[in-house]
């Protein structure tokens, strides 16, 4: 397929992966912030052709992975108010809050959808105008024009019966947050790419030079992410901090500048709990007082929910690159997509999610016979 | 800027909640035919029913009426399926061709001449005679192709709102000759796995009539009666060792079941997987993986090696296997393991989907 095929190329991701190991000559740290770009490594088994003194360590970059428990039992407890429908993204509905999840709710009767956009909540709004129509709006930059744009139309079609419960996340003061960090061991980024498709990197050049780290804009196709990696491996040897741009063919500097002004327009910058993380100032959107109308959560009252978290699983410290999922003695065990501990199991983008859908809970068993994994597959 | 000491205060890592999810209910997932369902078969119906003939798990029971099951002599095997599709018209086919095809198939793949079929209608209040006249129609046209007869049957109504317009129960009675034994704990180190065309168009479908996904040309369901194609692949080759036909939960439960049942590793090469571009496409705007898309008229078959080329060969005269393909092999190692190599050339494991794909956000 067209503009995939050529990004999946064997042969080009040998060349790059032979190129990484030439320039290598230490080891080096390398997190790679979008949760896409995790999915991506693991299903393609990018850290298995890399030379072994390159590792990847995976971000803070999946938005239902950090999307805070308060938030998430607010929208359960939107969700269970009879006469909403409630909409959301798939991968949101096996998130647990603290006492369900979307999934159980919609077993119950509760009107759960899941939708493609945020426009075709819109619509169900003006289909249904007996019913309150509620869209969760997470994400971070990338999912943010959409879902102003939502709002925007809902007001412009005069929409008394549509809100969002918004709990959007901004990526540059969670890769600041990291590298303040005294125990971070992170050495370069690979950048998000699609983030920078909406946003551009302006915003992440001042990172470079206050942390003096390389950070490379990387695309999220197996080629895209070698060559992102061979980027950033050039600068660590060569001792430079620089603003790489590896996703050329999407990302310019100023981003797409419609959205962002739509954004503006709709959106201000609030402080932000991140799921395992913490409390993040500046780090998240909310809705502007003129679009007040349309926040789930001034209409329903959700503000003062109790939530309960436990000490469990170690989301945290993956999401934040200082473990793997394999780390965590309940990964694969205790804690499975069918009975997640944790966030990070939940999304196709969590880390630990992605570690389990290509099989890594079984490593052990398969490391335990002659021969890695690429011998063995000499098919 | 952050505050970095307020961020790290070891207190708010690793703050998820205790799992809450032994599921007492009933999820939709439980009818993905991936983890979940495997889950509800082993907690619920296996312990319920306790019999040899269930537990060896195939598509289809394979029986005796003089007693024991001997190979050697001509059996009955029998099966059953149930059949919910919403939209109950889409491209390429229909719930009524669903209903045929797919008890049809269960049967097939287990090397058996299809014979006889029932059908179990359960119509809800209100639903137009001229929708299950055209249903009645298109199975009648599904049994002639696949050289079935449907002698028995079954209607119950229930309330408007407590059913979803039709759903259809069908069961099958095929003979399978004597020397015949597909089974799927049958497989063997070396054996070729293959499979007998593209992958994921029946779920894509269905999901790109659902969600409004257009695309440039017309993708339809790939449903149709794999019979015919059964039968030339036995003649091809004797040495074929099982067949499974990939539905719901796509081609990664039927190879987990594979090697599950046979105890062995399989290793597939995902450079070789047929898949078509619109379908391709579709799973990576929703970000699904064909690998977990349901089939409705594709098999995939493990095939001793010496054989494999030539069954390959008969298969490509056929009209529905003229995408079949060698997708990979049975190995010695990773016993009950799918291992995938990768386009670019790194490994992972394939496993059964847990519940239902859900699309990804982003």
């Amino acid at each position: 397929m067209k503009y995939l095929d050529e990004y999946r190329d064997a042969t080009a991701a040998r060349k790059l992966a032979d190129a990484i190991a030439r320039n290598v000559t230490r080891p080096w740290t390398i997190m790679e912030v979008c949760g896409g770009q995790t999915h991506t490594i693991v299903k393609y088994g990018i850290d298995e052709i890399l030379p072994p003194t390159v590792e990847l360590v995976h971000g803070p970059g999946c938005p239902v992975c950090v999307t805070s428990l308060e938030t998430i039992d607010r929208a359960h407890a939107i969700a269970s108010r009879p006469g909403v429908i409630f909409c959301s993204f798939g991968d949101m509905l096996r998130v647990p809050g603290s006492h369900s999840d979307l999934l159980s709710l919609k077993s119950q009767g509760s009107d759960v959808r899941t939708v493609y956009s945020p426009l075709d909540a819109v619509n169900l709004a003006a289909a249904n105008p007996t019913r309150q129509v509620v869209f969760f709006a997470i994400g971070f930059e990338t999912t943010a024009p959409p879902n102003a744009m939502a709002v925007w139309l809902a007001k412009k079609r005069n929409l008394k019966n549509f809100s969002m419960l918004v709990s959007h996340v901004l990526v540059p003061p969670a890769i600041t947050a990291i590298l303040s960090a005294p125990q971070n061991r992170v050495q370069g980024f690979l950048g998000p790419g699609h983030v920078c498709t909406v946003v551009g990197y302006e915003e992440y050049e001042p990172l470079v030079q206050q942390f003096r780290v390389p950070i490379v804009i990387t695309g999220f196709e197996p080629v895209d992410m070698l060559e992102g990696v061979l980027m950033t491996v050039r600068q660590l040897e060569q001792g430079r901090a620089d603003l790489e741009n590896q996703y050329g063919r999407a990302v310019k500097r100023q981003g797409n500048v419609q959205s962002r002004a739509l954004m503006e327009d709709v959106f201000e910058v609030c402080d932000r709990t991140w799921r395992g993380v913490g409390k993040i100032s500046q780090s998240g959107y909310r809705l502007r007082d003129a679009y007040g109308d349309f926040d789930a959560e001034r209409i329903f009252q959700v503000q003062d929910i109790a939530t309960a978290e436990s000490t469990e699983c170690i989301s945290g410290q993956v999401l934040r690159g200082l473990k793997k999922p394999h780390d965590c003695p309940a990964f694969g065990s205790k804690c499975t997509p069918q009975t997640p501990l944790g966030a990070t199991m939940v999304s196709a983008e969590g880390a630990c999610a992605a570690y389990y859908a290509y099989g890594r809970h079984l490593e052990a068993t398969r490391s335990g016979h002659q021969g890695v994994p690429l011998a063995i597959l000499n098919l | 800027m952050a505050n970095s000491s307020q961020v790290l205060d070891p207190a708010l890592f690793g703050s998820c909640p205790l799992p809450k999810y032994d599921y007492d209910r009933i999820l939709l997932g439980h009818g993905s035919g991936g983890g979940l369902t495997a889950d509800l078969i082993q907690r619920i119906f296996l312990p319920g029913f306790e019999n040899d003939t269930l537990e060896a798990m195939e598509d289809q029971a394979t029986l005796s009426l003089a007693g024991r099951i001997s190979s050697t002599k001509p059996r009955i095997a029998f099966t059953t399926d149930s059949y919910v599709v919403k939209p109950l018209f889409f491209p390429g086919g229909d719930i009524g061709k669903l209903a045929i095809h797919g008890t049809v198939n269960d049967l097939a793949v287990g090397g058996a001449e299809p014979l006889f079929l029932s059908a179990a209608f359960i119509l809800e209040e209100g639903l137009p005679l001229e929708i299950l006249q055209r249903i009645v129609a298109s199975m009648r046209e599904a049994c002639e192709t696949a050289g079935v007869a449907l002698v028995t049957g079954d209607t119950k109504v229930v309330d408007r709102g407590k059913g979803d317009e039709v759903f259809i129960t069908t069961s099958g009675i095929g003979v399978v000759p004597e020397n015949r034994a597909l089974s799927i704990s049958n497989a063997r180190p070396g054996d070729c796995l293959i499979l007998s065309g593209t992958i994921g168009d029946h779920g894509i479908t269905i999901m790109s009539v659902r969600e409004g996904i257009e695309f440039e040309t017309v993708l339809e369901s790939d449903t149709a009666p794999l019979t015919d194609l059964v039968r030339v692949m036995l003649k091809a080759s004797p040495q074929i060792r099982c067949m499974r036909d990939p539905t719901r939960g796509g081609v990664s439960s039927a190879l987990n079941e594979l090697a599950q049942a046979s105890n062995i590793g399989i290793e597939i090469d995902e450079s070789t997987l047929p898949v078509r571009n619109e379908v391709k496409a579709a799973c990576e705007m929703l970000g699904l993986d064909p690998l977990y898309v349901a089939n409705e008229g594709k098999l995939i078959a493990a095939v001793a090696p010496e054989y494999a080329e030539n069954v390959l060969a008969a298969m490509r005269e056929h009209p529905l296997g003229e995408n079949a393909a060698i997708i990979g092999r049975v190995v010695e190692d990773h016993k009950g393991m799918v291992l995938l190599k990768s386009l670019v050339g790194g490994a992972r494991v394939v496993t059964m989907i847990a519940g239902e794909q859900l699309p990804r956000i982003c």
